[in-house]
């Protein structure tokens, strides 16, 4: 179980993330949501021990994130950042393998295996022997989730949690949707996934809870359908919308014009 | 011929290696072969494994001054590129060599000052190679230190910080070199001045005792390295994500890359373009994997600086070239019909 204690942190006497006390759970689809600067990406960084708590604690197994060894955590969490540089010339398939330095030694070709998958379930596996640098943005997004992929691939001692900053930022829509079903079936293995995400129709389509942050502080939580609706949206982000009911029982907010 | 009409020929890693280790075994025979006295291939071959073949003006000639200087050569060479290679790695600069963030000018400035004090007197129990050794590597040290310090930023060297810091180190190294060589009577000056220039005509075997073993520990384990530097270079949050110790790699690394500047500085002064051109050729050819990287680094460091150093003895016999300016004056040509062919290569975009 990944969870935060009264969570915060402050840069230059500014509190970026303040008071954030909540449980991921694994095998879920966690969303985070929120205006630009309400800390999401703080919290990602956080929760991936990138950056240190400067209040309170993220807890992983109830045992302190800065508790952990470097090698040991990197095998039960990845963290898909938002930019993507790298401007050394990698093949596709080389930077997915870096994702495995502390994954469990293999045998060569099971290490290829792992690394070809990883890059198919990206739908990326056309570009396996292109030059990083050559790629275009969506194409690097998609060898970098490969990458993340590979690094908490094989099962470990506990649950592992998948990170994503806005995962669908550089993504066609066939691939925003693909991305966030391939979310959908690592949570359904167990895995616990929490991404940032902007669009909230694609909370209300794919995610089994949402954390909605305004101000650097944990505004809601729970369960999409119940807590997404005009009010809110109005509230955390000064918009007029609408909701619509599809006949199969999906729901989508419309942004009104005015 | 049109290019397409030549095989392809892929060089493979191992294919770079095989070939760059021929070229210094050639290059080795080449260095103890030649020179004022022309002693015959088979001869070395033969001399090398059994002294006693040979006669005894070929064996001093080779086991008391060639032997030592083309190990010399071989071993400053790889290990200027392979602190270049891990520089560029750390920084992530491409531009990264070992004068770039002031190493080389502050152990110059060391190693000349302590020239300069002692002349080639041991001091107690030292003897003056292994004082200048350390001399260097403190310059070293101290400089990389004072330049890293100034660029940091939040804990992060800048870029541009960084470049100008090392210029500014640089440029205060060579003013207090030239103070040194202006205030030295005639016979350091001349010490001095070559040593600047670059050159092994110092390099005898107490140099190499002191340097090879350090040179050599600290290659091998940035080899070790390897497959974290790979992950460096997608970023230092991302290679702590992948759960490498960023903040222990960067100062191990360059810590090594120090010591193999330094010391090489203080067998053979100041060489420059080989930390830079080196593993820049391999990479546009191999691609950016530091497992292979580094030691074909070190490996076509020995062979260049090792052809280097004989040319630089053959070319205006009697007397020699500094090795420095061979180095420059074949190295930079060189690399820049290197770059016209393969400027579209995607590590120079």
């Amino acid at each position: 179980m990944l969870e935060t204690c009264d969570l915060g942190h402050a840069r230059h006497g500014h509190d970026l993330l303040a008071a954030v006390s909540q449980r991921f759970a694994p095998g879920r689809l966690h969303a985070v949501i929120g205006p630009n600067g309400a800390g999401k990406s703080t919290l990602l960084r956080l929760l991936a021990r990138e950056w240190p708590a400067t209040h309170g604690q993220v807890r992983l197994d109830k045992r302190p994130l800065t508790d952990w060894p470097a090698a040991e955590l990197a095998r039960r969490r990845a963290l898909l950042p938002q930019q993507h540089g790298l401007a050394f010339a990698f093949s596709a398939t080389e930077v997915v393998a870096l994702g495995r330095l502390h994954a469990r030694r293999r045998t060569p070709p099971a290490e290829r295996a792992i690394v070809a998958a990883a890059l198919d379930s990206a739908g990326a596996a056309h570009l396996a022997a292109r030059r990083y640098p050559e790629l275009s943005g969506g194409e690097r997004a998609r060898v970098q989730l490969a990458r993340v992929l590979a690094q908490i691939w094989d099962e470990a001692e506990g649950p592992r949690y998948l990170l994503l900053d806005e995962p669908t930022a550089h993504l066609d829509l066939t691939f925003q949707h693909a991305c966030l079903r391939l979310a959908r079936a690592w949570a359904a293995r167990g895995v616990g996934v929490i991404a940032v995400l902007h669009d909230p129709n694609l909370v209300l389509a794919y995610a089994d809870e949402v954390s909605v942050l305004r101000g650097g502080r944990l505004f809601a939580h729970g369960e999409p359908r119940t807590i997404l609706d005009p009010a809110l949206m109005r509230e955390v982000y000064g918009l007029a919308t609408q909701r619509i009911d599809g006949s199969d029982g999906q729901r989508w907010l419309a942004v009104a014009r005015d | 011929m049109p290019a397409a009409m030549i095989p392809a020929f892929r060089l493979t890693p191992l294919r770079c290696g095989l070939l760059l280790a021929a070229v210094a075994v050639a290059a080795f025979v080449w260095a103890l072969a030649s020179g004022p006295l022309t002693i015959p291939a088979s001869h070395v071959l033969a001399g090398l494994f059994r002294p006693d073949a040979l006669d005894p003006t070929e064996r001093t000639v080779i086991h008391a001054l060639r032997l030592p200087r083309a190990l010399a050569a071989m071993l400053v060479g790889g290990g200027l590129a392979i602190a270049g290679c891990s520089f560029q790695a750390v920084l992530r600069n491409p531009l990264a060599d070992p004068s770039f963030i002031g190493v080389s000018g502050g152990a110059a400035v060391a190693a000349a000052a302590c020239l300069a004090l002692l002349g080639s007197q041991a001091a107690g129990p030292l003897p003056a190679q292994a004082l200048i050794g350390l001399a260097a590597l403190l310059g070293g040290l101290a400089s990389a230190a004072l330049v890293l310090g100034i660029a940091r930023v939040d804990g992060d060297p800048q870029p541009v910080t960084l470049l100008l810091a090392g210029l500014a180190v640089n440029a205060f190294a060579a003013g207090l070199l030239g103070l040194i060589a202006y205030a030295a009577n005639d016979p350091t000056l001349r010490a001095i001045t070559l040593w600047l220039f670059g050159s092994l005509g110092r390099a005898g075997w107490a140099e190499l005792a002191i340097a090879a073993p350090l040179i050599i520990a600290a290659a091998l384990q940035l080899w070790r390295d390897a497959p974290a530097l790979n992950a460096l270079l997608l970023g230092e949050a991302e290679a702590a994500h992948i759960g490498v110790d960023v903040a222990a790699l960067k100062r191990r690394a360059i810590a090594l890359g120090v010591v193999c500047t330094a010391l090489a500085v203080a067998v053979a002064g100041v060489i420059g373009f080989i930390g830079l051109m080196v593993p820049h050729m391999l990479r546009m050819r191999l691609g950016p994997d530091h497992r292979a990287l580094l030691p074909l680094s070190f490996l076509g460091g020995a062979a260049l600086l090792g052809c280097a150093d004989t040319v630089a003895r053959l070319a205006l016999q009697p007397t020699e070239v500094p090795v420095g300016i061979v180095c420059a004056l074949l190295g930079a040509p060189f690399f820049l019909a290197l770059l016209l062919r393969w400027r579209r290569s995607p590590d120079l975009a």
